[in-house]
């Protein structure tokens, strides 16, 4: 990861490491030919992601983001059982069992976009703990018009993953960096959404379209 | 007044890494009394004597960083009063920060 922050610097960090470990964590479940993968995000990191979806405006997500199980229909679903638990609860459990735990920070953690949200959702909890769980409730009842255009899933065409695009976004980072090209990958595209723009500089194949993601979450 | 003060979850590196700290603290002019000696009174004398360094970390304003949870004698200081809960001779805090990841 220190490898790649001095390619593309301080910003947009989360968005590299998030989609590589996630990348990682499903390759790696699959050669375990696991039957679910299950992590351990708590309510706290369910609530951050509800209103980071919010504030980027990305729709897509918002309506998956407080599902506790995904990915039912492909070969290894995905579960959150600690959805509901307190970040503050499980750590009062670990320090009164004495339980061992890595409580070190990522370095680049600073920069995220993600640390506003939970700067937030932190005081707002002091205020009225309750906010937590009221957030993801609001995102569980969340429906989306039936008129916004959502993302297909489809397949990868370089890594045969599934992916919403030509190409799926690990292969989009992986083929900028290897370019030399830090922001492939980032950001919004211009034009039409779902457009995809033969970029007249550059040889290669033609521009997948992208789409922004936001920092710090896999995607669920 | 005697107290131990332990820090975890990652805070005890503003303390030049030492999780526990037994230490005697000396009751503030404005205390009468040792009934009158608060969390408010050591929050403050801990950013003095013990916080070597990014204080920001551990308090914003006159109380914790939100985050941070603090545990007087084993039991969450929300429940005595947060700020206002009295500290008594060989009493034992903890302060541990529930952010962590990325």
């Amino acid at each position: 990861m220190d490898d790649i922050v001095k390619m593309i610097g301080l910003k947009n960090n989360c968005t590299f490491c998030g989609v590589f470990r996630r990348q990682a964590l499903d390759r790696g479940a699959a050669l375990l030919k696991v039957d679910k993968l299950v992590t351990g995000h708590n309510a706290d990191d369910i609530a951050e992601t509800v209103l980071l979806n919010i504030l980027r405006g990305d729709i897509a997500r918002l309506s998956r983001c407080t599902s506790i199980t995904t990915g039912e229909d492909g070969p290894i679903p995905r579960c959150k059982p600690f959805k509901y638990t307190y970040e503050k609860e499980i750590v009062m459990y670990a320090y009164f069992k004495k339980l061992d735990y890595f409580s070190t920070e990522c370095i680049y953690s600073p920069n995220a976009y993600r640390g506003f949200a939970r700067e937030f959702i932190k005081d707002l909890e002091r205020l009225r703990p309750r906010a937590i769980l009221d957030i993801i409730k609001s995102g569980e009842d969340f429906r989306i018009a039936t008129t916004t255009k959502m993302p297909e899933q489809g397949t990868c065409e370089r890594c045969g993953y599934i992916s919403s695009q030509k190409w799926c976004k690990a292969c989009v980072l992986l083929e900028g960096l290897n370019r030399g090209l830090p922001k492939m990958g980032i950001g919004r595209p211009r034009g039409v959404n779902g457009d995809h723009k033969k970029e007249t500089k550059k040889p290669g194949p033609a521009v997948k379209s992208i789409e922004s993601k936001q920092c710090g979450s896999l995607d669920f | 007044m005697r107290l131990t003060l332990e820090f975890g979850g990652g805070l005890e590196l503003l303390c030049d890494s030492e999780k526990i700290h037994k230490v005697n603290v000396d009751l503030p002019n404005g205390a009468a009394a040792a009934d009158d000696f608060t969390m408010k009174h050591l929050l403050s004398w801990v950013r003095t004597n013990l916080i070597k360094e990014r204080p920001e970390m551990f308090m914003k304003g006159d109380t914790v960083r939100p985050g941070v949870l603090v545990l007087v004698n084993d039991c969450d200081w929300e429940l005595s009063g947060q700020l206002d809960t009295t500290i008594e001779e060989k009493d034992v805090i903890v302060f541990i920060s529930t952010l962590h990841g990325g």
